[in-house]
């Protein structure tokens, strides 16, 4: 395997990558599996797999708290996993790195932590890329501490106006939340000057890593970034873990997100004092073999390589592109020059959820609908898309098979 | 039924592009039957004690499934309605489609007819 710095995408086997990925071997509906829904969950590698069946046949036990040997080596492992997340991200504390259930519980840790620090008259800021889940948690904090909730406009391209962005930006600005990649778009957004301008008024900014962390490596001390959030299972790793970073200034600041055992440090019926970090906001037993998967779920990806990822999924965003826009009446949503190997379309003016029946039927899996995203699908007034989001363990022949299949969906839905 | 799932979907396909459209008026937020990734719009009248249902939706495969569930129930007694079983449904090789989980909404189809049946049914008790 390649090691990173010294990456090469000539040392990128990709029929030896597919091997780690025994899902990738079965059919569906007597068709070769061609998996093209990675922006909403990732295949899991045998590596990563392996590591599940290990602690659950010989580490099995709750942690930092036992005595006894199976508590102590699961307690290594988990903290080791969070060591590998540090050191990933650049974390510049391992207590930094904050284990939750997934990017939704992160944000929402976040948005719990605010609630005491906002005020009537302050601004929060957030994008019209967003997810849902990075716009309902900021929705109701702002309904219960009478903030108001500003959006950062798009264009046509799906990119944010960052004109528009300098006008929102004032003394008021407390919190700025900005997708790093758009999960329905796969538009990069310009984070740095997002955390740049909010930096300068004296506001937090939280980004969310849900889709680049699967294809970009950041680096949160060069970003200078409060908050960095990120999901697992879109890297790899098992479902249900997450990470939060934030700064160390910042996490002590914030009030403790759920209340329960881990996260005390020592309790009386009058007052209870909170555990350092990260426990105070890690409470109740965690997932424990989903923390220790997604490290290495980690380690995998790096063996990979993030520059070989990001050079061949490059390779298969354009070859697909290209295709894909070769099929008449076919358009593409989210056409920015910075983009990740998503592919959001509509045929003619067939309903998505028909393409990816027919798609299905032929073995390929994409996303259909509004990915979450509604105020993006309003923006282009379209019911939904069609997504098709490539991994580094997609092929060329694959998406030869989604553009044939595209093409018969076009010939019996017309 | 069908020799392969081409020639069904084919045929759903058809038979979407066939329904009996609903007429404009009724094409509101209140008759959209909710669970469905499509918009499905259903109305239901009575006339000489039996229903008949008209319906659309923005997806053509939804529209067919819709548009056999409309031949099946549409001028029935409400009586008959409620009490028919959907067993139909395995019969036609759609039966992929009746699980809760699928995006459809086949599921929420049925019940809502259904439901009309058993609000036109009180109104003629």
């Amino acid at each position: 395997m390649p090691q990173s710095g010294l990456d090469l995408l000539a040392m990128f086997n990709i029929n030896e990558i597919r091997k780690d990925f025994p899902i990738l071997s079965r059919k569906v509906n007597g068709k070769p599996l061609v998996y093209f829904d990675n922006a909403a969950t990732s295949q899991t590698p045998q590596q990563v797999i392996d590591v599940i069946v290990d602690y659950y046949s010989n580490y099995n036990a709750n942690i930092h708290r036992g005595v006894h040997t199976l508590s102590q080596e699961a307690t290594d492992l988990y903290e080791q996993a969070r060591q590998k997340i540090q050191a990933h991200f650049n974390a510049k504390h391992s207590h930094e790195i904050i284990l939750t259930s997934g990017t939704t519980d992160s944000i929402n840790l976040i948005a719990n932590g605010f609630s005491s620090l906002l005020k009537k008259g302050d601004d929060v800021i957030v994008s019209a890329l967003e997810h849902h889940s990075n716009i309902v948690p900021w929705q109701m904090l702002c309904e219960r501490t009478g903030a108001s909730l500003k959006v950062i406009p798009m264009n046509l391209e799906g990119e944010l106006i960052m004109s528009e962005y300098d006008k929102l930006i004032s003394k008021n600005t407390k919190l700025v939340f900005v997708n790093h990649v758009s999960n329905a778009l796969g538009t990069i957004n310009p984070i740095e000057y997002i955390i740049k301008k909010a930096h300068a008024v004296g506001a937090a900014v939280l980004i969310d890593g849900a889709q680049s962390t699967p294809h970009i490596k950041p680096d949160v001390q060069d970003l200078d970034v409060d908050f960095y959030v990120a999901s697992a299972h879109k890297l790899c790793g098992p479902t249900g873990v997450g990470m939060l970073y934030g700064k160390q200034d910042w996490l002590n600041k914030l009030p403790p997100y759920q209340g329960g055992g881990e996260m005390i440090a020592e309790v009386t019926f009058e007052k209870t004092t909170y555990a350092d970090l990260p426990h105070k906001f890690e409470a109740g037993t965690p997932n424990i073999c989903g923390g220790i998967a997604f490290g290495a779920a980690i380690d995998y990806m790096n063996a990979v390589g993030f520059n070989n990822i990001a050079l061949y999924e490059n390779e298969l965003l354009e070859y697909a592109t290209k295709a894909l826009l070769d099929i008449e009446g076919l358009k593409i949503y989210g056409t920015s020059k910075q983009k990740t190997s998503v592919i959001s379309f509509n045929l003619d003016d067939i309903h998505p959820y028909d393409v990816g029946t027919i798609l299905d039927k032929l073995g390929i899996a994409v996303r259909t609908g509004h990915h979450c995203a509604q105020p993006i699908m309003d923006f282009y007034k379209i019911p939904g898309t069609v997504r098709a989001s490539i991994s580094f363990y997609n092929t060329k022949e694959e998406i030869d098979a989604l553009v044939t299949g595209i093409k018969k969906a076009k010939m019996m839905l017309s | 039924m069908f020799e392969d799932w081409e020639e069904r979907y084919q045929y759903m396909i058809d038979l979407g592009k066939d329904l009996p459209l609903i007429d404009n008026q009724y094409k509101t937020e209140s008759n959209i039957i909710k669970g469905c990734q499509s918009k499905v719009w259903v109305h239901a009248e009575l006339q000489d004690n039996k229903i008949t249902f008209t319906a659309d939706s923005d997806a053509i495969i939804t529209k067919g499934i819709i548009a056999i569930l409309i031949r099946t129930f549409s001028n029935q007694h409400p009586k008959d309605i409620i009490d028919a079983d959907t067993d139909f449904i395995d019969a036609i090789g759609l039966k992929e489609h009746l699980s809760p989980t699928r995006a459809n909404g086949l599921v929420s189809m049925i019940k809502q007819l259904k439901m009309y049946a058993i609000a036109y049914q009180t109104q003629l008790n």
